[in-house]
């Protein structure tokens, strides 16, 4: 599969997505008034990685902001990983916040009760 | 009450005022209002949480006139801007107040009060187990809205969402919605 690189503008996230190395980042800021044209593709490509996925995969999400249209969007990119996790393979999603950043660990703690994968919340500090 | 935006302003009008925006809410409008206020705040050296409170809440402001604001009457002023909106920011002690200004029509008005009511009687917890449902059950609208920016708001914030109708004409009326954006309360 041919990896997704996206580089980040002001309004949209990097994205890595390695099949690879099973190793998919999503960094920066989600703030797109069309949020489902920016994802539509990611949750595709997820759809495929999910039918031969590595035993284990790793999800890097080290977002700054995301606003609520990102917020659906991103629930569908968890819920491909959820279904790669219930057919017996190894996911494990790290959820970056930055210190002192309340609003965005309770985002993740949002999603992890939500979503049947292991979280793990990662304060960067700087 | 008699229409008049400015009326209104100069009654609201609390604060240092940094920002003053009336015209079409489009995707180069957002940004533009997004970079100036980002870079105000860090030319006063505002701490970095409530920075980006403030961020947050005026992205969600910003797209909500995006997404859902009524096309303007026949008779405004302004018939160039298809999304009609007003925004405004205030500095005030310990924050910010972001106010925001729309049409609406008149049939749309008692859905949008229910909503915000719904949102004001409800307790920190309630509204976070409010977010969680909408954000698990609703699909997002053709408008492109997710149904989440006045929940996400008042969580972000922790205040109540104060607003206002005021009638246009028996078919229209302007919405404004006042947010404070605060130190931790």
């Amino acid at each position: 599969m041919e990896p997704i690189i996206i580089e980040g503008t002001p309004k949209t996230p990097t994205v890595k997505f390695d099949s690879a190395e099973g190793v998919f980042e999503i960094k920066g800021r989600s703030i797109p008034e069309n949020s489902v044209e920016f994802y539509k593709p990611l949750v595709d490509w997820l759809d495929s990685y999910k039918e031969s996925p590595l035993t284990k995969t790793v999800v890097n999400i080290r977002l700054e902001y995301f606003n609520t249209s990102s917020s659906k969007c991103i629930l569908d990119v968890f819920k491909k990983l959820e279904a790669i996790h219930k057919a017996k393979n190894e996911v494990e999603v790290n959820w970056y916040y930055e210190e002192d950043d309340e609003d965005m660990l309770e985002a993740g703690e949002d999603y992890e009760s939500i979503i049947r994968v292991p979280f793990k919340m990662i304060e960067i500090v700087e | 009450m008699s229409f008049n935006i400015e009326n209104y302003l100069s009654d609201q009008s609390t604060g240092n005022n940094i920002l003053l925006y009336k015209g079409n809410v489009d995707s180069d409008v957002i940004n533009h209002v997004l970079d100036t206020v980002e870079d105000k705040m860090v030319e006063i050296n505002e701490q970095p949480k409530l920075r980006k409170k403030v961020y947050n809440v005026l992205v969600e402001s910003l797209q909500n006139l995006y997404h859902h604001v009524d096309r303007v009457p026949d008779d405004f002023e302004d018939q160039t801007s298809e999304k009609f909106g007003l925004l405004v920011i205030n500095k005030v002690e310990g924050g910010y107040r972001i106010i925001t200004g729309n049409f609406i029509h008149s049939e749309n008005i008692e859905k949008l009060e229910e909503k915000i009511k719904r949102i004001n009687r409800s307790s920190r917890e309630e509204i976070k187990e409010l977010y969680k449902f909408i954000l698990n059950h609703q699909r997002i609208s053709a408008k492109g809205g997710g149904g989440l920016g006045l929940v996400d708001i008042a969580r972000k914030t922790g205040n109540k969402l104060e607003y206002a109708f005021s009638e246009y004409n028996d078919k229209y009326s302007f919405f404004y919605l006042d947010i404070l954006v605060n130190e931790e309360n």
